[in-house]
């Protein structure tokens, strides 16, 4: 077994945790039942997005499988913040596991109200800002652009004292820039990479879309590359722990992410495939450090 | 009470022990050591253990959801009714003897329990193409109850045609007319309706075929259970890529609430 480890506070028995969105710990234990917590596959848990006011989420078709990858246009369906305080995070507490409440919202004050509701509820471990959305008053993307980002988590950061941790998107320009400012802001932690914005043509009509909402976003092998790159750039300009992802199905690619300096990995569309992957991928993990005698990647931040 | 068993937590791999053809489609058996019986309707998400990937456009790369066919008990032994027709079927009708099978489940929620429909109506099953599976475990159960459970299966043609032969008592329709009546499952859904329609309707098949059911039912104010079918990234829960819209308004997703649905929750088989 791998040492313990530290993010920002929480104690963690493992690298291994979830990507946003890509595991449903609810619905996961109607299928398995208990044996899920038994065997609970991450150190932490990451809620799917919340945002303040129930969504639906998009018109279907939401997947199309993409060489090796998915395209998912799923639209952050969710209860919204009352419903998730209301029916999920008393479940989610059952979980063996921190858990980590992902938020979004397209207006600075959406994300306040949020960020100060879920910083109440002492079953909230640490947050995590899905920035991957226009904010609806400047129109520009808030994670894309570091000013944009710099202010809002500027505007969030009084409001809890439970670590953030700013999710990054890799649809922008500059990623390493964009993390600058989530540190300065004073973000105790980034992740990445977010998925890749993606479109899939209709396979039998011509110039239309597949996906119900045109765009997706690409996840999987295909982007894992690309995310080792962002990962290495982020980790190599900022000095707060990296949550590193994008494409992870084996220890070996999970030591490759923590090499490229991120603190933890997270598994995402791999739970898809199977959803104990994260127990697979973290005993493949402590193989490998096994069999190199020590630890790799880097411990966690200053 | 929910027609739900319980599947072991992560995947597992099984190894086929029996490939048969069935006319145009294949037939897998697979054994799986100790698992659990599925109940009727549930799905697992299947994969081929090698192999599973780099074919047309790098594909396939996720598992692919199918509803168990028919379980032999002694194992149990799990079979599956697959129709070669993308890169994930077509790799895995290859599979024979000896192979690797990648299996998450059984996944999902079942026909409801025959005790919970209404006693007077008769359980009538209806399937078109490889929608005939779920309806085959279903009927071995409802016939040890000592429900007659007559089925009505639709093919496409001749060479479709023997894929009823893995139900009893059933009334053939096909496309072209080379076996059984020349038409719709659905003309055959009607009349039985016209002789009778104190039943219960059990349904699943194409889209098209199943909103015809839905709407006949509904017509006729007749109860249906329809098992659908979606393309899904996981089946149990965490991708929400599997919804279908409901009458109420918003969606629910098949893997975790079906993909067995009272007809009733929907204005609509959606196309996908």
């Amino acid at each position: 077994m791998t040492d313990p480890l530290d993010l920002c506070g929480l104690r963690l028995a493992h690298p291994v945790i979830n990507g946003s969105g890509t595991f449903d710990a609810i619905a996961a234990r109607r299928a398995f039942g208990d044996a899920l917590l038994e065997r609970f596959p991450f150190s932490a848990f990451v809620s799917k997005t919340i945002t303040l006011e129930p969504r639906d989420g998009n018109p279907p078709p939401r997947l199309y499988e993409a060489p090796a990858g998915l395209i998912n246009s799923i639209g952050l369906p969710n209860k919204g913040l009352r419903g998730y305080l209301r029916d999920d995070l008393p479940q989610l507490a059952e979980l063996p596991v921190p858990l980590i409440t992902n938020v979004m919202g397209s207006t600075s004050d959406e994300l306040a109200e949020l960020v100060s509701a879920l910083d109440e509820r002492s079953e909230v471990d640490a947050l995590e800002l899905n920035v991957s959305c226009p904010n609806v008053k400047t129109g520009l993307d808030i994670g894309a652009d570091p000013r944009e980002l710099h202010a809002v988590v500027t505007r969030l950061r009084p409001l809890t004292s439970r670590p953030l941790i700013v999710k990054l998107t890799p649809n922008t320009a500059d990623v390493a820039a964009v993390a600058q400012a989530a540190e300065d802001a004073g973000a105790d932690a980034v992740s990445l990479i977010n998925t890749l914005r993606a479109y899939a043509p209709h396979p039998t009509r011509a110039g239309a879309a597949w996906l119900g909402n045109a765009t997706g976003g690409l996840s999987g092998p295909a982007v894992r590359a690309v995310a080792l790159a962002q990962i290495r750039q982020v980790a190599a300009r900022v000095s707060i722990p990296v949550i590193g992802m994008g494409g992870v199905q084996t220890g070996s690619h999970a030591a490759s992410v923590l090499e490229a300096g991120a603190t933890l990995v997270a598994v995402g569309t791999e739970n898809f495939r199977d959803p104990a992957a994260g127990t697979r991928i973290s005993r493949e993990l402590d193989d490998l450090f096994a069999k190199s005698g020590g630890k790799s990647g880097r411990s966690s931040g200053p | 009470m929910t027609s739900r068993t319980l599947a072991p937590f992560g995947r597992r791999t099984l190894t086929v022990i029996e490939r048969r053809q069935v006319g145009a489609y294949v037939v897998l058996a697979a054994a799986d050591p100790g698992g659990p019986l599925p109940r009727a309707g549930q799905f697992y998400m299947l994969a081929a253990a090698r192999e599973w990937g780099g074919r047309e456009d790098e594909r396939p790369f996720l598992p692919r959801a199918f509803s168990v066919l028919r379980v032999r008990e002694g194992g149990p032994v799990l079979e599956f009714m697959l129709e070669a027709v993308g890169p994930g079927t077509g790799r895995l009708v290859e599979l024979g003897p000896g192979d690797g099978l990648h299996v998450t489940g059984p996944l999902g929620v079942g026909f409801p329990d025959p005790d919970s429909s209404p006693p007077t109506r008769r359980a009538l099953l209806c399937g078109g193409g490889v929608g005939t599976a779920p309806l085959a475990i279903w009927q071995d159960e409802l016939l040890a109850r000592g429900e007659p459970a007559p089925a009505l299966l639709g093919f496409r043609d001749a060479a479709h045609a023997p894929g009823a032969t893995l139900l009893q008592n059933a009334l053939v329709a096909t496309d072209d007319g080379s076996h059984g009546h020349h038409g719709l499952v659905t003309d055959l859904l009607t009349a039985q309706l016209d002789a009778d329609d104190r039943v219960v309707v059990y349904a699943c098949g194409p889209p098209p075929m199943l909103e015809s059911v839905r709407a006949i039912c509904e017509q006729r104010g007749v109860p249906s259970r329809l098992a659908l079918e979606s393309g899904m990234a996981c089946g149990f829960g965490a991708c929400f890529g599997c919804v279908v819209p409901l009458r109420a308004g918003g969606y629910l997703r098949l893997c975790v609430d079906g993909p067995v649905l009272d007809g009733e929750l929907l204005a609509e088989v959606p196309a996908h």
